[in-house]
Parts: structure tokens; C-alpha cells; sequence
């Protein structure tokens, strides 16, 4: 009985296997192909390091699962975008119609990955946002081929805004720099201050990339709100915090922003940003198991510590394998594999996130607290938010 | 507006005018007296930022930084006056513009290369690494108000040098007019290589100084290169009164443009550039 019972096993096993060895040429005639993808990120210029990150975290996740999602290899094609939108149209089009790959991943920059998204949209082909924050690309812009994987640039601020208020602050002033994303930034930031009764008393901002501070400075000493917030970046937000904290205005009226102020600058702020309160979707010492396994994969793969933008590029390999996996690899699948992708929770290290109807992520924002060089969690600002995809049909 | 704010507002005004007039006044030199257009003055400033930033990191201290630091400036400006810019005398201006052009492009990767695309700072010497307070809730760091003294002192300095000194006599003269000045037995060409090293050194030497307060970042040499050029265009190409003058018309157009009308700020000092060509097309001290 039990030797009868092994036999019939065995026979199934073998059917099974043939069953299985008849499938395989069909699906070894698509795995033969590799999927294509054009990473197009900075490679040279101000954003070189956020576009190395988010190129290096994207090929950790691929190696992670064998060099293969879904049983399909990877190949790259690789375009550096200089940071220039000028050029971006030209760039995009190399990768969607010369190379003509099947996935589109960039960039840092919001002009060029809105003029990305025109051209992926020309050809239907699907494109990843790693980082560019512009709100239009999951609003006006939106579109079925169209993820990101990172945030809105109303996310962080719209968070800002309520914690402001929430920490009883009643007036504010906000000071950026007269671009497209701090203009985003400041009206998420007032929208969520407003609507918790506080009132934004005035809105400053200077020329794109001016960094003389001072009249600024006087006119908030002169307005004395009870907080200030600013959006800025790199070599700006360095110098602004500097300036702060030397007009002595920093332990008088407290300063916020967007993760960005602090992410990356605080060394060379020297001392200047401790304790600054930022929001952001990352943080340093987050208490999840993903995030402690990515930190050390990549510290032991590339040497440095990880960021914020190689987590994004990390999330945007997840999110694509998750439309590959719903598949099985074919992606001439497009409205399954995009569907799929639309209902995934990413398990990401920031902590796990799923996509709006816009495809934006709905996602924790972090009130951090600076220490030393870094950024560490001291809260949340805003739980599962969403951007409210303003002039998206879809 | 209070009196006690619009005295600061003032004071911002002076202090980023004279920083201002630092940083232009190799350009104006250089142009005024050399007749080229250097489009790289921007990048030896930067070159100065990121020089402060190495130097301080190796010796601890801003000043050892600048004391080293000039000299190799004025060495760097004699070698690329002789290897380069000596052959641009009589060309075109397109020419100049191509060169210096590509030295932008050439010095960004160089610094790329070597110190990296990351924001730096650089710590302020402790002797002034304290603020002043002004109003109750508004102090002023005292090395901006050193800086400012520095730039005066510059000033002062140059216009001796150049309307003073026996060497002010020959580089005005040179000017003028290049051939008699060498009819006459001056060695040019020195001359030249030793304007040029003096425009070189001052632009880095402004970078160095503003390297605490503006920190040190890639693409630095861009921001400051327009502004410079619009002192030059006021002042009045050659003048070191003239940059003066126009450094101090811009700080008081830029602070007061950023207050009064905060949605034409970017404006502003444009604005001021137009009346003062349609006043005077040739900029406020240009003679003749």
C-alpha cells in the first residue's frame, strides 16, 4: 500500500514535470529577452550623488533577487541627464525610441522628469519617478504608465504644516526660493497650517539660486512670528541655517521645512542644525527590520551609508518587480502589470506603502529632530497621507 | 518698517554691496584694462571657496587659509596669462568668451574631480565667531561686519595702487595705449601677466572670504559671475570707484527690492541696471 502510494508519486511528479517541461519553450522564448531598462539620472553635475544612489539601490534590489524579477534578466541602458530639462526631451527619447525599453526609471530633477513623462507618454511606455517631487506628475500629469516611488513635494510640507500648528504655533512666515517645488512646498505647508487655524502672516521668497539672506532675516526679526518655515536645499539650505543661527534667530522663532533642509547638509552646517525639525517620508533609526536589512546591504555593497533617494530607487526595482511577479514576467500584459503595480504594498524601508489612484505613494511622513549628522525620527506628521492629485482624471 | 529694522536693513545693504564690489573688482580690472571678458572670474572665486575650504580643513584656521592661499592664486594667474590669455589680446571677443567659457567648464569637472559634488562649510575664525545684538530679537555676526572692513580697506588699497603708484601709472597707461607704453621701454607683457595674477587673486581672495558665510557648494562661480558683471556694466568698465559706487547701488537695490516688493525682487536689480545705461550708457565712472 504505502510502496503503491510512492509509486503513484513518483508517476505524478513525472507528469507534472513533463506538463512543466512542455510550458518551458514558451516562456524560455520571452526569458531570452532581457527586460529593458533606462536609467536616466544624473550622473554628472550638483545631483550626481542622488542620481549615484538611487542607480545604486535600484541594482542592489536586482542582484538581491538573483539578477532576475520574475524570471526575467535586466539589462540597463544608461542615460547621465545632466540635471538639464534643455536637454531631457532628447535624452528621454534616446532611451524610449532608440533603445526602446520597456521601463523608464529617472530622475532627480523636476523639469526633466516632467518632460520625461511626455515622452514615455507619446510611446506608452512605462515610467518610474524615483525622486522628482513636481506635484503635477501625479496631478496634472497624471497618467496609467506614470509611478513614483518617492513624494510629492506637497507631502513633506503638507505634514510640516499640521505638526506646526499641532506644536501651537499660531503665526508663521515662509521663506523659499521662487521655483516650482518650494512654490508647492509653501502652499502644501499653508494649506495644513491654515486649516489647523494658523495663519502664514507672509510669504517671502527670492530668486532661484540667490542666497543673501539677510533683508529676509531683518524682516522676520521685524515680523517675529511664532515659527518659520523655509524650503531649501544643498549649498542654499547650508548657508540659510547658517544665517539663521548667526542673526540669532533660531532659538527665538523656531525654524521647520522639508526634510530636504537637513538631508545630506548637516556636516556641513557644522553644528549650525542641531535640533532643526524637518519632515520627511525617511528617517534615520527607524525601528523596521526592512530598513536595518537595507542599511547593511548597501553599507556592505557600495561602502556608504544609504539615503533617502537610494531608498526611492531601491522602492522603484520593488514596485517593477511587483508588475513583473502579477505577469509572470510578459510584459506585453500592460493594463494587468500596471494594475498590479497600482494595488502593491511596497515593503520599503521607509516602512511599507501602497499607491494612490494617482500612483503616488500614500505614505508615513516623519517629523525628525537633527542630531549630530543625522536625521532621527522623533515622530510622525502626518500617518498614511495622501496628495490630493489636483487636475488628475484617472 | 521701524527705524531700529530699516537701520539693519541699511547695514545688509552695505555688507552684501561691499561683498559685492569685492568680487567684481578683478572682473572690472581685468576687463578695463586688459580688454578681455573673462567669463571664468566666477570660477576662480569658486576656486578661492573651495582653496579655503581644503586649506582650513589642513591648517584649522581661515586666515593661515587666505595667506596661502593668495599667493598661489597670483602664481595660478601668471601661468594661465601666460600659457592662455596672452594670446587673446588681439582677438575677438568671441574668442575670449570661448576660452573662458571652456575654463568654466574645465574648472567645475577639475573640482568635481577632486573635492566632490558635496555642500561644504567652512568654520568662521573663532576671534569673530560671535554675533552683536541689534534689536530684541535680531543679532549680526561679526565676521560679516569684518568682511565689510576688509572690502573697505580693498578699496582704499587699489585705488592708491592704481591712481598712487608708480605700477598704477604704467597698468593706466597700458591701457591706454599698449604700443607706446612698450615704445617706451616697459616690459607689457609683465605688465599684463601681473594685472591679470591681481585679478585672479582678488576674485579668489573674495571666495576665500565669503566661503564661511555662503558655504561652499558646485556652481557657486555662476551666481556671483552675472551679478559681477552688472557692477562692471554700472560702474563703468575700468573704474575701481565705479564698482564701488555700483556694488553699493545693487546691495541697496537687492535688500530694499527683497522688502518693498518681494514679488519683484529678482527684478529689481535689473531695473536699476536699465536706468542707470539709459542715464549713462557708458556706466556711472567710465571716462571718455
Amino acid at each position: 500500500m504505502n510502496q503503491n502510494r510512492q509509486q503513484r508519486r513518483t508517476l505524478m511528479q513525472a507528469v507534472v514535470g513533463l506538463a512543466m517541461g512542455a510550458l518551458i519553450p514558451l516562456g524560455a522564448a520571452q526569458a531570452a529577452d532581457p527586460v529593458k531598462v533606462g536609467m536616466m539620472l544624473p550622473a554628472t553635475g550638483t545631483f550626481a550623488a542622488l542620481g549615484t544612489a538611487i542607480d545604486n539601490a535600484f541594482k542592489l534590489y536586482v542582484e538581491e533577487q538573483g539578477g532576475k524579477l520574475a524570471g526575467r534578466e535586466i539589462q540597463y541602458f544608461a542615460v547621465d541627464d545632466e540635471s538639464d530639462p534643455a536637454k531631457a526631451t532628447e535624452n528621454a527619447n534616446r532611451l524610449v525610441t532608440r533603445d526602446r525599453v520597456d521601463v523608464l526609471v529617472g530622475t532627480v530633477h523636476s523639469g526633466v522628469a516632467l518632460a520625461m513623462a511626455r515622452v514615455a507618454r507619446g510611446r506608452d511606455t512605462l515610467f518610474i519617478v524615483p525622486n522628482a517631487g513636481a506635484d503635477d506628475l501625479t496631478g496634472q500629469l497624471c497618467a496609467p504608465n506614470l509611478f513614483r516611488t518617492s513624494f510629492s513635494n506637497w507631502q513633506p510640507a503638507y505634514a510640516m504644516g499640521k505638526a506646526t500648528a499641532g506644536m501651537g504655533h499660531k503665526t508663521a512666515v515662509t521663506l523659499t526660493w521662487n521655483y516650482a517645488a518650494g512654490q508647492e512646498a509653501v502652499k502644501g505647508f499653508k494649506q495644513a497650517f491654515e486649516e489647523a487655524g494658523g495663519k502664514v502672516v507672509k510669504e517671502l521668497a527670492t530668486p532661484f539660486p540667490n542666497v543673501e539672506f539677510q533683508p529676509f532675516l531683518t524682516e522676520i526679526a521685524a515680523i517675529k512670528p511664532d515659527a518659520v518655515y523655509v524650503f531649501f536645499a544643498g549649498g542654499g539650505a547650508v548657508k540659510f541655517v547658517k544665517d539663521y543661527v548667526a542673526a540669532g534667530l533660531k532659538d527665538s522663532v523656531p525654524l521647520y521645512s522639508s526634510g530636504f533642509l537637513t538631508d545630506g547638509t548637516l556636516a556641513a552646517m557644522g553644528g549650525a542644525g542641531e535640533g532643526l525639525v524637518t519632515a520627511l517620508h525617511y528617517a534615520d533609526g527607524l525601528d523596521n527590520a526592512k530598513d536595518k536589512a537595507f542599511r547593511a546591504a548597501y553599507q556592505a555593497k557600495y561602502g556608504m551609508a544609504p539615503d533617502v533617494y537610494a531608498v526611492q530607487g531601491y522602492d522603484a526595482a520593488q514596485l517593477l518587480h511587483k508588475g513583473l511577479e502579477a505577469v509572470g514576467g510578459d510584459m506585453s500584459k500592460k493594463a494587468e502589470m500596471r494594475a498590479a503595480m497600482r494595488g502593491a504594498t511596497i515593503d520599503s524601508p521607509r516602512g511599507a506603502f501602497t499607491l494612490s489612484k494617482a500612483h503616488n505613494p500614500v505614505q508615513d511622513i516623519y517629523l525628525r529632530k537633527a542630531q549630530g549628522n543625522l536625521n532621527p525620527v522623533s515622530g510622525i506628521a502626518a500617518a498614511k497621507l495622501d496628495d490630493p492629485a489636483t487636475g488628475c482624471n484617472m | 518698517m521701524d527705524f531700529t529694522i530699516f537701520l539693519i536693513q541699511v547695514l545688509n545693504a552695505l555688507q552684501y554691496g561691499l561683498l559685492l564690489f569685492l568680487v567684481a573688482i578683478g572682473l572690472t580690472l581685468v576687463f578695463g584694462i586688459m580688454g578681455i571678458i573673462n567669463l571664468a572670474h566666477g570660477s576662480f572665486y569658486m576656486l578661492g571657496a573651495y582653496a579655503a575650504f581644503v586649506l582650513t580643513s589642513l591648517t584649522g584656521n581661515l586666515f593661515a587659509a587666505i595667506a596661502l592661499g593668495i599667493p598661489l592664486a597670483f602664481v595660478f594667474g601668471v601661468v594661465l596669462e601666460k600659457l592662455l590669455f596672452s594670446h587673446l589680446y588681439k582677438r575677438d571677443h568671441l574668442e575670449q568668451v570661448l576660452l573662458t567659457y571652456g575654463l568654466i567648464l574645465i574648472f567645475e569637472e577639475l573640482r568635481s574631480l577632486t573635492v566632490g559634488d558635496d555642500v561644504h562649510g567652512v568654520p568662521i575664525p573663532e576671534l569673530f565667531a560671535f554675533s552683536i545684538q541689534l534689536s530684541d530679537v535680531m543679532s549680526y555676526p561679526a565676521y560679516r561686519l569684518v568682511v565689510s572692513v576688509v572690502c573697505i580697506v580693498l578699496a582704499i588699497g587699489l585705488y592708491f595702487l592704481i591712481q598712487r603708484s608708480r605700477l598704477g601709472m604704467m597698468i593706466r597707461a597700458g591701457s591706454h595705449d599698449r604700443d607706446m607704453v612698450q615704445a617706451l621701454g616697459i616690459n607689457i607683457k609683465t605688465l599684463y601677466a601681473v594685472v591679470f595674477a591681481i585679478g585672479v587673486s582678488l576674485a579668489a581672495l573674495a571666495g576665500m572670504l565669503a566661503a564661511p558665510l555662503s558655504s561652499v557648494y558646485p556652481g557657486m562661480g555662476f551666481s556671483v559671475l552675472i551679478i559681477s558683471f552688472v557692477v562692471v556694466v554700472i560702474g563703468g568698465v575700468g573704474s575701481v570707484w565705479g564698482a564701488l559706487v555700483a556694488a553699493l547701488i545693487i546691495g541697496f537695490a537687492d535688500t530694499f527690492g527683497k522688502v518693498l516688493v518681494p514679488e519683484w525682487a529678482g527684478l529689481a536689480v535689473y531695473l536699476v541696471m536699465a536706468m542707470v545705461l539709459l542715464w549713462r550708457p557708458e556706466g556711472i565712472f567710465r571716462k571718455g
